[in-house]
């Protein structure tokens, strides 16, 4: 019998082309998050004809509120993703090292109460500078908020899940307090911080409301980029995530006190978020500022699969899609909460795709 | 005077603390069995407006058992995809409460109009205990309580019960602490792991039917304010025991009884430090400073 003569290499050994890398990674993320979109809209559009809406209006007004316009696009729907994306960017920053931190709205409302309690005090100072100051001072206050969890979970193994999610509700009384004591406009009549001023009102893109805190969304993603794909310490994190072990080996570094840095850094982007919050749409400190941004953002995160790049997109997605609830709302009368059923069905359906694709590597892994 | 003032708060402590101790129960047995489900604050919120809906349309008796379903079907969904699928169950919790959020938001709209009108819902009373109910300071307190009151605190001794002395609870806690040994030696882990998620979902789905049917009498978005998530964080300030998660329950409901207290003696303390000491204490709780004590070691995998 005459031996088989190997005509073609397999098609495992063959050496990858750096676009056909490109292509088969674009297969593997974009394809599944495209489809979880697009069969969400569907199921949105089905139950709201099922509950006696007219899908096919509501639609019309999603899209006129979101994307429809000039208007939509940069007052709407970009304002509204330049906190899920900063948060979102916080959320995965840690993630990214295996760490979950749920309270981005917490590091929000601590970035909030320090951005406004500074921006009171820099009137006299010019723009820029007043505007820094604040968000150094929202920085600061997310990074000292989370470390009550990082400590807990240093010293005392505390799942940081847990602490930073409590840790929300105790920010938002301290909002509540802030307001009706130490920060309370100077009349003491409204649960409501004086207006900042105008050197610390972040500037406008001309005719919009879209305020600079989404060029510090952009940065920020870009930031991240840099530090998980062109650093080693970014590296290291990353690989953390998948083995601890393996890495204090390689890096001789400790994981443990990666993982503190990456949370400690995740709840100073976090909080960012309040401080654009405060000086590009609020311009002074209210109660309820946020309606729920820290829990949206890890819809944003996961969508993206924790990319910095794919965040700013999935951010707008987001963002987006709370602009045109509000429109739907207000134009067909479905009630804008729908949206939270859309983000839990994203997220749902992302984390079967990710549990589903660990599975097959831990099979590969053990065979 | 001051012993009306104590009855008071005693009765105010219960009474904050029977939603509580319910979820607290619930997510007790799940996490004995190895599932940590944040999902319970979803549970109870759908739970709310069930017993809301099941109230107003067919009495108290069909709100309760409205709510307990919802409850439970919402687990369900949490335990289908976390031990079906093997989902993270920290993310899986928080997207099924915010689903819970906008559900409950949109059906509450739909079921009963946007108007500003508060719903007014038929509430169940207190049941006194013959006698006992007009003991000096404790009587209010333990036995002149609405119905919920009673199932959670005669849930305790039958929990501990159920979890110590049966065999299907030393199955139930194998499965939590190994669950690969649990299967090796015969235990269908996947049916403990999926009823103990499921009856924990009941007994939040009955949490929340006592928040609206037995103390605030209305639905609103997001009511359950947290209370699902601090249910956890009792669980492990309980030290994973039925006794004390009572224990820890209680605490809490006293905190916030503080807090009424205080207004009623006219003290000059930001209210706001009532609302977070409870959170505080659960903080202070799972740094284990009352002494350490194991979690199930399967906690949190899927």
């Amino acid at each position: 019998m005459a031996k088989k003569v190997l005509t073609r290499i397999p098609k495992e050994e063959r050496e990858e082309t750096p676009l056909r890398r490109r292509l088969r990674v674009a297969r593997h993320t974009l394809l599944p998050v495209l489809l979880i979109v697009v069969t969400t809209l569907l199921v949105l559009g089905a139950t709201l004809s099922l509950a006696g809406y007219d899908a096919g209006q509501a639609g019309a007004a999603l899209w006129r509120g979101a994307f429809g316009s000039w208007h939509a696009i940069t007052s709407a729907t970009l304002v509204r993703a330049t906190p899920l994306i900063i948060l979102a960017l916080g959320f995965a920053f840690a993630l990214r090292g295996g760490a979950l931190n749920i309270g981005g709205e917490g590091q929000f409302y601590a970035g909030a109460i320090a951005a406004a309690a500074v921006g009171l005090h820099v009137a006299t100072w010019p723009a820029g500078l007043a505007i820094g100051a604040t968000w150094t001072a929202a920085f600061v206050a997310g990074v000292v908020w989370i470390s009550v969890p990082v400590l807990l979970k240093l010293r005392f193994g505390v799942l940081e899940a847990i602490s930073t999610l409590l840790l929300n509700f105790v920010a938002e009384a301290l909002v509540s307090w802030m307001v009706q004591g130490p920060l309370q406009e100077p009349t003491h009549i409204y649960p409501q911080s004086a207006t900042i001023p105008e050197s610390a009102v972040l500037p406008l893109l001309p005719g919009t409301r879209l305020h600079a805190g989404f060029a510090l969304a952009l940065v920020l993603a870009a930031v991240l980029w840099f530090v998980f794909s062109r650093t080693r310490w970014g590296f290291h994190l990353r690989a953390a995530s998948y083995g601890p072990r393996v890495v204090e080996i390689i890096s001789r570094r400790n994981v443990g006190g990666m993982l503190a840095v990456a949370l400690l850094v995740s709840g100073g982007i976090s909080a960012l978020a309040g401080a654009t919050e405060v000086g590009g749409v609020s311009r002074a400190l209210y109660q309820n500022l946020s309606p729920g941004y820290g829990f949206t953002a890890i819809a944003v995160a996961l969508l993206a699969r924790l990319r910095p790049g794919a965040i700013i997109l999935s951010g707008v997605f987001f963002g987006g899609l709370e602009a045109g609830a509000a429109a739907m709302q207000r134009d067909a009368g479905v009630p804008a909460v729908v949206v939270y059923v859309v983000e839990a069905v994203v997220i749902i359906t992302l984390l079967l795709i990710e549990a589903r694709g660990w599975r097959r590597r831990e099979a590969l892994a053990g065979a | 005077m001051t012993e009306v003032l104590i009855a008071g708060f005693l009765a105010a402590t219960v009474r904050v603390a029977t939603p509580l101790l319910l979820a607290a129960l619930g997510e007790l047995l799940a996490e004995r069995g190895g599932s940590i489900n944040l999902g319970i604050e979803g549970s109870m919120l759908a739970g709310a407006l069930a017993a809301a809906m099941g109230a107003v349309w067919y009495g108290t008796t069909a709100g309760m058992v409205f709510a307990v379903l919802a409850g439970a079907a919402l687990a369900a969904v949490f335990a289908l995809i976390t031990v079906k699928w093997g989902a993270d169950q920290i993310i899986a919790g928080t997207a099924i409460t915010l689903g819970s959020i906008g559900l409950t938001g949109a059906v509450y709209r739909m079921a009963f109009g946007t108007g500003g009108a508060r719903l007014s819902i038929p509430t169940v009373s207190p049941i006194d205990v013959p006698l006992f109910s007009k003991l000096p300071l404790i009587g209010p307190a333990l036995f002149a309580q609405p119905l919920t009151t009673y199932i959670g605190l005669a849930l305790v001794p039958a929990l501990w019960w159920f979890l110590f002395r049966t065999r299907a609870g030393l199955q139930l806690r194998a499965t939590g602490e190994d669950r690969r040994a649990a299967t090796a030696a015969g235990v269908n882990t996947v049916m403990h792991r999926v009823l103990s998620l499921v009856a924990g979902g009941m007994l939040a789905g009955l949490a929340g039917a006592t928040l609206v049917l037995a103390q605030v009498g209305t639905f609103a978005e997001k009511m359950t304010a947290g209370r699902g998530f601090v249910a956890v964080a009792l669980v492990v300030l309980g030290r994973w025991h039925p006794v004390g998660a009572l224990l820890a329950a209680l605490l809490f409901g006293a905190a916030t009884a503080l807090q009424y207290l205080f207004q009623a003696m006219a003290l000059d303390v930001p209210y706001q430090l009532f609302i977070v000491l409870p959170y505080l204490l659960a903080l202070v709780g799972l740094a284990g400073v009352l002494g350490r004590v194991k979690a199930p070691e399967e906690l949190g995998k899927s």
